[in-house]
């Protein structure tokens, strides 16, 4: 036993009959029946009325409402995590005041159905006929009609941004609570003051922590733009599936069709996520996880070994000594 | 005092409170320009929290402290004393450079960003001068190859060696390292301590809390023992180690040497 490992010959490659997995198997099959049973529902059930689905899918009003349904989430998504960040901010401030309003702001905004507060927004215009802006109870230098300004949309944008910023501001938290506090200290120690040290080297490294809550926040809010008809907004996707089908009275195909085109937009908008996550893991591991377009290639490549990371021994630096300093 | 005769740092009766703890009992210390001095001491002594205080991570309760003749973290009229603003004390952080036990670079950023933010962001110099500058910084240090590497591809040697570039990216005048090699592993400690024992020689003021009783005694120009919160010995290294005044030093050097 006294050969150095790694000497001698190449050893023989093992060869062993791999376990079995009879269960998998089993499910496999169970899985396909089902699936079968599906298919054959979804073909033969004309109830479906699939010409219908195929005759509805790409008309003219159903794509428009799909890119108001995409402006509603895109614009509230984004109010809701310029705010969600601000408010993440207050409740993280030594200061009680900002801290106690930012909390305040939560309990009332994830307290109250979304839907209350959207028939809220709705309603802004009777509670505040116009709106100005001057001294408060002092005069007034320019005022609106309420109705001019907010309309439909904005009234629903409005209400789903504020909603959304409560939600926004807690994965913000999280995301900021879980860089070490090494790092903040190591960037005061050069001289780097609390708004930078937060925009340079605690926020893009709470993004990994952030992103994939945000990723779900923003499909459940793709889904959640289907209740602006309680503002009252119809020009989005739900709602003119509805209204088309109610003039065909057939419901079920027209539902099919929105379906389809949240589920193509989600699609979308999970690939966009995938690129976020990755753009943000850089530095976290050691090497970033493949691209599914990588990933398929090396499976196409067959064998081929995958790029070496660049790896191998720094060179020995000029001042180094051949015994470590320990003593 | 004129900026030019003050010691690099001076501490008169520094103390330091967490809540009802007092964690430095009175820390009176001088350290000349261009001088190394080492700070050892059992663990819980009040070390960090004094090298802390050098730089303002901490706030001290009591006594004065200076660096480079300029009071830390407050402003003195007639005798009443105002605490600096934020940018004034990121103001006086410029001057000192730290190196943590942890080595705390900053994971998202390659080697070369972790040594030029600071230099563009906070003293916005030009950005050919300071990637030069960086660039020299990492030969120096034996990485010249890794710069554009992230830190969790280096082992730790080469991190806390890519953290003392980083802090001399900002060209300091004093350096404070905290235990820079209590993190590694025997055979790294050698190549973190060689580079900085080439930076003593550059004449720069350092202050090294360490265990490393060979690098203290080797490049020390001054040795101090804390303990329990208070200076309890200090003088040139050989004396300190060879011929302890005090039995405190005693026990505590027989227990590491
Ligand atoms: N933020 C804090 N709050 C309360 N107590 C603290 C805090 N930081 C440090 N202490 C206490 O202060 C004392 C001195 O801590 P310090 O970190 O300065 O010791 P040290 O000499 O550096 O020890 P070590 O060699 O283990 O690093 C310890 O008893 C520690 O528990
Ligand atoms: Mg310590």
């Amino acid at each position: 036993m006294s050969e150095t490992p790694g000497a001698g010959p190449a050893p023989e490659e093992i060869k062993a009959v791999p376990v079995r997995h009879p269960g998998r198997w089993v499910g496999v099959a169970v899985l396909a029946l089902l699936i079968a049973m599906l298919v054959n529902s979804l073909v033969n059930n004309p109830a479906y009325r699939w010409d219908t689905v195929g005759k509805y899918l790409f008309d003219q009003r159903l794509s428009q409402a799909a890119l108001v349904t995409l402006q509603l989430t895109v614009l509230s998504m984004f109010f809701g995590v310029v705010l969600g960040v601000v408010l993440a901010m207050m409740r993280l401030s030594p200061n009680p005041i900002l801290s106690s309003a930012a909390w305040v702001y939560l309990w009332v905004f994830r307290g109250t159905p979304v839907y209350t507060q959207l028939v809220f927004w709705g309603l802004i215009s009777i509670l505040y006929p116009s709106l100005g802006v001057g001294i408060p109870f002092g005069p007034e230098f320019v005022s609106f009609e309420t109705e001019t300004v907010i309309t439909f949309f904005v009234a629903a944008v409005i209400g789903l941004s504020l909603n959304e910023s409560a939600y926004m501001a807690e994965i913000v938290r999280a995301g900021i609570t879980s860089v070490e506090y090494g790092q903040s200290e190591a960037a005061s120690a050069l001289g780097m003051q609390r708004a930078q040290i937060m925009r340079r080297i605690v926020l893009p490294q709470a993004m990994r922590v952030i992103i994939p809550p945000t990723g779900n926040e923003l499909i459940s809010m793709l889904k959640t733009t289907s209740l602006v008809t309680a503002v009252p907004l119809t020009t989005e996707l739900y709602s003119k599936s509805r209204e088309i089908s109610l003039a065909l009275f057939q419901p079920i195909p027209l539902l099919i069709c929105a379906a389809i085109w949240y589920l193509a937009i989600t699609s979308i908008l999970m690939v966009g996520q995938y690129y976020i996550e990755r753009y943000y893991a850089r530095g976290s591991q050691r090497s970033l996880p493949p691209t599914p377009i990588q990933k398929l290639r090396t499976r196409l490549g067959g064998l081929k070994p995958p790029p070496a990371r660049e790896a191998g021994p720094a060179p020995l630096s000029a001042q180094r000594s051949t015994e470590g300093g320990t003593e | 005092m004129t900026a030019t005769e003050a010691p690099m740092v001076l501490a008169e009766g520094v103390h330091k409170r967490y809540g009802r703890v007092e964690v430095l009992k009175g820390i009176d210390l001088r350290v000349e320009r261009g001088a190394v001095m080492c700070v050892i001491g059992p663990s819980g002594s009040g070390k960090s929290t004094f090298l802390r205080c050098i730089n303002h991570l901490e706030q001290i309760n009591a006594g004065r402290l200076w660096v480079d003749g300029e009071l830390v973290g407050y402003r003195q009229r007639g005798d009443k004393l105002y605490e600096l603003r934020e940018a004034d004390v990121a103001r006086q952080r410029i001057e000192v450079g730290m190196v943590f036990q942890h080595f705390n670079l900053f994971p998202h950023m390659t080697v070369l960003g972790n040594l030029v933010e600071a230099p563009l962001r906070v003293k916005r110099e030009p950005k050919a001068e300071v990637h030069e500058r960086a660039r020299d910084l990492l030969d120096r240090v034996g990485l010249g190859d890794k710069a554009g590497a992230y830190p969790r591809q280096l082992s730790g040697g080469q991190q806390q060696r890519v953290a003392i570039a980083r802090a001399l990216a900002m060209r300091p005048k004093l350096m404070l390292f905290d235990e820079p090699t209590s993190a590694l592993d025997p055979e790294l400690v050698g190549e973190v301590l060689d580079v900085m024992r080439g930076l003593a020689d550059t004449g720069i003021t350092m202050v090294v809390v360490t265990h490393e009783m060979g690098f203290a005694r080797e490049v020390g120009d001054e040795l101090v023992f804390m303990d329990g919160g208070v200076v309890v010995e200090a003088g040139p290294p050989r004396d300190v180690l060879g011929d302890p005044k005090h039995e405190r030093t005693r026990s505590f050097l027989s227990k590491v040497l």
